[in-house]
């Protein structure tokens, strides 16, 4: 079983190294849209600070949309997820090895590059981890339900707009527990509660998202 | 087995069209006697006058709103444990009257907002919030279900997606309720002694039941147009 995962994880990871623009792009989207925040809102640094854990997490979910796309659209083009389907390998473990080398293409760049966004919106330097920490512990689950939303849009007409409306009504628990986290923590609370209810949201998302991705992608090829 | 009897579209077809024909009488029945209740027996609400009676269309709605996307859930599971194709057909009629209900709670929410809480939207209260988001899932069920050409992938697509909804439902609205909300509390509950006065009570359930009647004839008509558009 580990054997299946590691394999599928090493696969994505060389795919994605052999076209290292695909990851770059999300990056830069996620930086792009962070600094459009202070250009439509004004340079206020109060209020910028006041909104930095929001715009954050806003844009990490909406780059965490546009990634989704790329998990097995290509597979499904050149016909490697039929294989997949085919293949002895459980799809539910496929499955999951392929979100997690999404996330770690998608969502860990996030995480690194988070302080960096942070030490522009001005927050105290003490945000930073939790801010890190949420986003660390909030994307794989973006990544996890959006497989779901990625493998039922497969080869549909439209299917990026359709994609953004079925996931995102979905991902706002963890927007409001992961702005939330900081947003407490910069209030002096600390933002343990939300943090671990982070980790138990991932947790299921871990058990539950993969198998329903899988069936998903049943119903998909059929 | 009596029930897998009328699991079979053709055989559901004409049942569906009498069940539809029974329940909009109801309906007409339930809501009449319903509004009178509401509109000419209630009493005038001590603090909010007569602007509360907007009440016996506002929660009946809300609460359709949510009952449906549960049964809707349940027609999905159905549909992908049993591999009737009546459940899938089902709850593609059940989508858009609770995306209307939903709806119909959000607006008739705003204009009661507005002479009690002084504002049409609310983004901090927790109810508003998770409706418009319930709102969002009936949408994305439905352009799921309007993408797919081949009828059976858009109705097993669409009962993962209500299934994944209906898990999340909880857990969004116990997220969102992590805001401040200044809805007042519950007034209706089925342990506590109802606070509210017997007639309010009375009027609020008969329009519950209209709503409820309603739904049936819509989604059975709905059904029996979908079941002749697949020519089953």
């Amino acid at each position: 079983m580990l054997a299946i995962v590691r394999c599928m994880v090493c696969r994505e990871l060389l795919l994605a190294a052999r076209r290292r623009g695909d990851v770059a792009t999300i990056l830069l989207f996620f930086v792009v849209v962070t600094s459009l925040f202070p250009l439509g809102i004004g340079a206020e640094p109060n209020r910028l600070r006041e909104i930095a854990p929001g715009v954050i997490w806003v844009a990490a979910l909406l780059s965490s949309l546009l990634s989704l796309k790329r998990l097995f659209e290509n597979d499904h083009a050149d016909g490697t997820l039929e294989q997949m389907l085919l293949g002895a390998a459980p799809l539910g473990v496929v499955v999951a090895a392929k979100t997690a080398a999404h996330w770690l293409l998608a969502g860990l760049p996030l995480v690194a590059i988070s302080p960096l966004i942070a030490l522009q919106y001005g927050l105290a330097p003490a945000l930073y981890g939790v801010l890190a920490l949420s986003l660390a512990l909030g994307t794989p689950v973006l990544s996890l339900i959006g497989a779901i939303g990625a493998a039922l849009t497969l080869g549909l007409r439209g299917g990026g707009v359709l994609l953004a409306l079925l996931v995102l009504p979905l991902y706002v628990p963890v927007l409001i527990l992961g702005a939330g986290a900081v947003e407490m923590a910069s209030a002096g609370a600390g933002g343990e509660g939300q943090l671990l209810l982070l980790g138990a949201m991932l947790a299921v998302a871990a058990v539950f998202a993969p198998w329903a991705g899988a069936a998903a992608l049943r119903i998909s090829s059929e | 087995m009596r029930w897998f009897w009328y699991a079979s579209p053709q055989t559901f077809f004409p049942v569906a069209g009498s069940i539809a024909r029974w329940s909009a009488i109801a309906a007409a029945l339930l809501a009449a006697a319903g509004l009178y209740v509401g509109f000419f027996v209630a009493p005038t609400d001590a603090q909010q006058g007569e602007a509360y009676r907007i009440i016996f269309i506002h929660v009946p709605a809300a609460w359709m709103s949510m009952l449906i996307y549960v049964v809707m859930a349940l027609w999905a599971a159905a549909g992908l444990a049993l591999n009737t194709r009546l459940s899938g057909m089902m709850a593609s009629a059940l989508a858009p009257t609770g995306a209307l209900f939903t709806f119909i709670a959000l607006w008739t929410g705003a204009l009661w907002g507005r002479p009690t809480w002084g504002t049409y939207w609310e983004w901090g209260d927790a109810r508003l919030m998770s409706e418009l988001l319930l709102l969002f899932l009936y949408f994305g069920f439905m352009a799921l279900q309007a993408a797919i050409d081949d009828p059976r992938r858009a109705d097993r697509a669409g009962a993962v997606l209500a299934l994944v909804g209906v898990v999340n439902i909880p857990i969004i609205y116990f997220s969102v309720q992590w805001w401040n909300t200044l809805h007042q509390g519950a007034s209706v509950s089925l342990t506590a002694a109802p606070k509210m006065a017997q007639t309010m009570l009375a009027g609020m359930l008969l329009m519950t039941f209209a709503f409820w009647a309603y739904a049936i004839a819509v989604s059975m008509l709905r059904v029996r147009c979908i079941i002749r558009e697949r020519g089953a």
